[in-house]
């Protein structure tokens, strides 16, 4: 009995409590946009944006600005200039990625290090912080999820279309520049409010693990899209109730949660796949291999 | 929009349902197609050859209007219903997506919901049973043959009851059995009613003997229409090698054309030969 005890105790804090819920949402999220940064191969993006927010973060801190409205209109301003930078077709969209976000990040470095009072918040953007999450941490989390989620499924059809084959679906009469600035605009304000939870560094690994465990578990999209929240949820609680035992950051240890399920699942989804793909090879579609 | 017009631009003229007027379109910084006048009438099989980078895909997306046109014009009939098949190898075969799915994709969503209708599911289930894919919905798109493949996109183009279908190369990569199967069920789409759909067909190809000089139609492309007309009339050793850049020869077997590349008989010896020592 002591045991039992023992294992619910960090429930009895309201930190903790309030950490563990932001940390499922947080999983949730992640994992339902995750898909399609997966599909649409956005993880670069992601990774980039995160790091664009946390110059934002770092300034916003030291103007002593709210995170939201400086993160945001920072994030917001890479996201426009690394378009811009992209269309010149003479670099490449990964090199303005690479280019607008590091120096993004590197000035969030030099604010830090210059501007010493402002260290502890700018640290939980690096590494994400849980622990001193707000009522409106929690609330924005899961705003953006329910929009998320309504704007998922009612344009669902027009974003499977443009994701699977922006070609045809153009010429079927669905808006495809249309549908990938939903999805710009729903990355960025997924990653607007979970960086803190999760941390800048590990943000991108969050909106992949959950997306590619899914994907080798099902063959269907709509299967997907379900499945990959469920399992983005489980490894933010799973991770941040660990992390409370373990004593290590809930951001990294909801990563490894993660990455230990992908690894199990990888590991037995390719022993089986491997066997079908063998049966399949006598009668099967190796008629596009000239 | 159905027509029931008969095959073939010479009987009758009935209004076209594409036209393409002294079309040209720009990539980059180079004109990929120029000066293009072609027209696709109701109940028309046009089948469009040319080499790789002759523009065939271009003009098919032009006429699609997914490419604009930098001079001339394309004009599509009011209310013209197009449906586009892709190349297979355009396609991402890893993406997790079903054939109920695919097919699925390019109705439009009705209610908020996305599952599909009863209504919807039956329209699927028909489309597929027709092209004899009955029974796989809820396959992956891998786990299939390339004609089967083939097969479930030309069925997401036929849920949107098209007046006219557009493929590019539909049977780059297919095998001969295969190659006629497809031509079967596009003849059938092409038929007029009862038996048929109507539906005006245009393909490209490169595949002269196997594909071309079967269909009523051939237009012999390279940046602009070199020849159009029967394939007796096109599949001529001048269009052909200004259309292929390399001379050919033209066979007569069964009343067919046959085209035979020419030095090929030489390069065979050659290469015989060097097996043979």
């Amino acid at each position: 009995m002591i045991f039992a005890v023992d294992l619910l105790k960090p429930f009895t804090y309201e930190f903790f409590r309030n950490g563990l819920l932001i940390a499922t949402l947080a999983g949730a999220l992640c994992g339902l946009i995750g898909v399609f940064v997966v599909l649409r191969g956005m993880s670069y993006i992601g990774h980039g944006l995160s790091h664009a927010v946390f110059g934002g973060a770092a300034l916003a801190a030291v103007l002593n600005m709210s995170y939201f409205l400086g993160a945001g209109l920072w994030g917001l301003a890479s996201g426009l200039m690394i378009g811009r930078v992209a269309r010149k077709r003479i670099i490449g969209a990964d090199a303005a990625i690479g280019v607008i976000t590091t120096a993004s990040f590197a000035m969030g470095l030099a604010l830090q290090a210059r501007f010493g009072q402002a260290k502890q918040s700018i640290d939980a953007v690096l590494f994400g912080n849980v622990l001193g999450v707000f009522t409106g941490d929690i609330l924005a989390v899961a705003g953006v999820g329910i929009l998320s989620v309504v704007v998922v499924v009612t344009l669902y059809r027009k974003l499977l279309f443009a994701t699977f084959d922006p070609e045809v679906a153009g010429v079927s009469g669905v808006n495809v520049p249309g549908m990938e600035a939903v999805l710009m605009v729903l990355l960025s304000a997924t990653i607007l409010v979970t960086v803190r939870v999760i941390g800048v560094l590990l943000i991108s690994a969050l909106l992949v693990l959950p997306a590619v465990t899914a994907r080798l578990l099902t063959n269907s999209f709509g299967r997907m899209l379900w499945l990959s929240p469920v399992l983005g949820a489980i490894f933010g609680g799973v991770g941040m109730y660990v992390s409370w035992y373990a004593d290590v950051p809930s951001g990294a240890v909801i990563i490894l949660a993660g990455t230990l399920v992908f690894i199990v699942v990888y590991t037995a989804v390719g022993v089986r796949r491997r066997g079908r793909v063998a049966g399949m090879d006598h009668h099967g579609p190796s008629l596009r291999a000239a | 929009m159905k027509s029931s017009a008969l095959n073939s631009s010479e009987n009758a003229f009935p209004a076209p349902l594409i036209a393409c007027d002294h079309l040209s379109c720009t990539y980059g910084n180079g004109t990929v197609i120029e000066g293009v006048d072609l027209s696709v009438r109701p109940g028309e099989f046009v089948g469009i050859v040319g080499p790789s980078g002759s523009g065939k895909t271009t003009l098919l997306k032009a006429m699609l209007g997914s490419i604009k046109a930098s001079h001339g014009s394309v004009t599509r009939a009011a209310g013209l219903s197009v449906a586009y098949v892709p190349q297979l190898e355009t396609v991402d075969w890893n993406f997790p997506v079903t054939v109920g799915e695919v097919v699925g994709m390019s109705r439009p969503q009705k209610s908020w919901w996305p599952g599909s209708s009863s209504s919807e599911r039956q329209a699927i289930e028909e489309v597929l049973e027709r092209l004899g894919l009955g029974g796989l919905v809820q396959r992956h798109i891998r786990e299939l043959s390339g004609g089967q493949q083939q097969r479930v996109f030309l069925a997401r183009a036929l849920i949107q009851k098209p007046d006219v279908l557009i493929l590019d190369e539909p049977t780059a990569g297919i095998d001969v059995t295969t190659r006629h199967e497809i031509l079967h069920v596009l003849a059938d789409l092409n038929e007029g009613p009862p038996q048929g759909d109507g539906i005006a067909i245009v393909l490209t190809t490169h595949d002269l003997n196997g594909l071309a000089a079967h269909l009523p139609r051939l237009v012999c492309f390279n940046r602009t229409v070199i020849a159009d007309g029967t394939p007796s009339e096109v599949l001529q050793p001048y269009f052909l090698e200004r259309t292929f850049g390399a001379p050919m020869e033209v066979l007569q077997h069964g009343g067919m054309p046959i085209v035979l590349e020419q030095g090929s008989d030489e390069l065979r010896l050659r290469l015989s030969r060097k097996g043979a020592s």
